[in-house]
């Protein structure tokens, strides 16, 4: 005897067994580890200012490079992979996330060649971040140009 | 009708190979461990295909038997153009039959080495799998470094390789099969291929069983691929609903390799954990007699999932004996 169960009725009976997803813990845990980052980034410019005596807009950059580095030294070291299950978007979305994508892309790409695997690949994942933050930023542009004038 | 019984198959001898990862898990008598994902090569493709070629040197080695013996090699794994079984076998002079199911495969080479043992058309072929995590991170998912978000419905490809000679004597009958179809109940998402799956098991299970006109307590235990801990319980109440069969007897492949604690999320997948359950935990425990393999695979292709297509799902049953 065979009942006949359609594809929607079959959703339903894997979606009761689907694991609830806690998205405002994820949202908490993301906003606090993004914004520890950015923390962490305001604390090398203070430090650079004060200790070093490098001008504001440089310090700025440095700060920017230096997370940069440390994002893709920790790929490569293997913790990010594991770290970003945890801390989920936290992670993702500041420059961290950036440096871990094109590294990650790098250190399985680099036995297929520097152009047909390293170079074809490095922005397998970043390229989404490059072009639609490009095109952000043009209408943003544009939207203050209107504002401001 | 695709069940099929076969004439003097046996598998005469198996040997398996386990990742680092699943050797620490729930699991210990496997044949050899490996301690890290390159096993000496410098790419864990190249792992990968050597994982193969050691299963099938040993299998020769401790049975005294050289290439000339073997009449056929049926395999396939989940690398594209399934490469680790072809750069395997060119190191071979013995012909190759290469097999795609998925997850699938192991029970693929197994129905196809069998038809060939059974017509007598050889005496002996090898079936072999693998799999490998990290090659099938790559393929599959994103870069291997790359912390892409796991959702508890994802399950974690096995690392290890499986192979049998398959002969007309032995202590494992390989008594009968049946072809599985490709199943499709419209599920996109390729991060919950429990559910993919379960209805392609559910349906090959119940035509296995109305071919051969068996109840389900013939067999002592029931044994599916990779279905992980959310897609068992679909199966089962799939089964019961659709079909009106009370899955008891029952175990899955990617529930029992991997510990709770070692944080895989639904469980184990990848054709060579259901070889690795039913070699190192099933047959090595000489508790059951009767035992039918369900080994399900999901035939998703990342250009296909991402144009937004529902996955297909296939699942071939072999029954078999242990006298």
């Amino acid at each position: 005897m065979v009942n006949i169960m359609n594809k929607e009725e079959y959703k339903k009976l894997v979606k009761k067994y689907e694991p609830k997803k806690n998205n405002c813990m994820s949202l908490l845990i993301s906003f606090l580890v993004g914004g520890l980052i950015g923390f962490i980034g305001q604390v090398i410019v203070n430090i650079l200012i004060t200790s070093f005596g490098i001008a504001k807009m440089d310090a700025y950059a440095w700060s920017c490079i230096i997370i940069i580095a440390s994002g893709s030294l920790l790929t490569a070291l293997g913790f990010f992979d594991s770290w970003v299950g945890k801390v989920k978007a936290g992670l993702i979305i500041p420059t961290t996330g950036f440096s871990h994508s094109v590294t990650s892309a790098a250190l399985d790409y680099r036995k297929e060649g520097l152009i047909t695997g390293l170079g074809s690949n490095f922005f397998k994942l970043a390229g989404s971040v490059i072009l639609y933050g490009v095109i952000s930023a043009f209408f943003l542009c544009i939207l203050e140009v209107i504002i401001h004038g | 009708m695709a069940s099929y019984k076969f004439k003097d198959a046996y598998i005469y001898d198996f040997y398996s190979i386990a990742g680092p990862l699943e050797s620490k898990g729930l699991i210990k008598k496997y044949d050899y461990c490996l301690n890290d994902y390159y096993f000496g090569e410098k790419t864990f493709e190249m792992a990968e295909v050597k994982m193969q070629q050691t299963v099938i040197d040993k299998l020769l080695f401790n049975n005294d038997l050289t290439d000339e013996y073997i009449d056929l090699i049926v395999g396939g794994d989940l690398l594209n153009q399934i490469v680790a079984t072809t750069y395997n076998s060119k190191k071979y002079n013995i012909p190759l039959l290469g097999v795609y199911s998925a997850c699938a495969t192991f029970v693929e080479s197994l129905i196809v080495g069998s038809n060939f043992i059974s017509n007598k058309m050889g005496h002996n072929v090898i079936a072999i799998t693998s799999s490998h995590n990290l090659t099938a991170e790559k393929q599959f998912r994103y870069p291997i470094e790359y912390g892409g978000i796991k959702y508890p419905t994802n399950t974690f490809t096995s690392t290890g390789s499986a192979g049998a000679i398959l002969s007309n004597k032995g202590k494992i009958k390989i008594e009968s099969a049946t072809i599985g179809k490709v199943i499709d109940m419209g599920i996109k998402d390729a991060n919950h291929m429990g559910a993919v799956m379960a209805p392609a098991a559910a349906d090959t299970i119940s035509r296995h069983l109305s071919d051969l006109k068996r109840d389900i307590n013939y067999y002592d235990l029931i044994l599916t691929g990779d279905l992980g801990l959310i897609g068992v319980d679909i199966l089962k109440e799939y089964l019961n609903k659709v079909y009106n069969i009370k899955l008891k007897k029952h175990m899955d492949s990617g529930c029992e390799i991997f510990s709770q604690e070692q944080d895989v999320n639904a469980g184990a997948s990848g054709p060579v954990a259901l070889p690795l359950v039913l070699f190192n935990k099933v047959l090595k425990s000489s508790k059951y007699k009767k035992i039918l393999i369900v080994g399900t695979g999901s035939l998703h292709n990342t250009t296909l999932v991402n144009q937004k297509n529902s996955i297909p799902a296939i699942a071939h049953a072999v029954s078999l004996e242990v006298l």
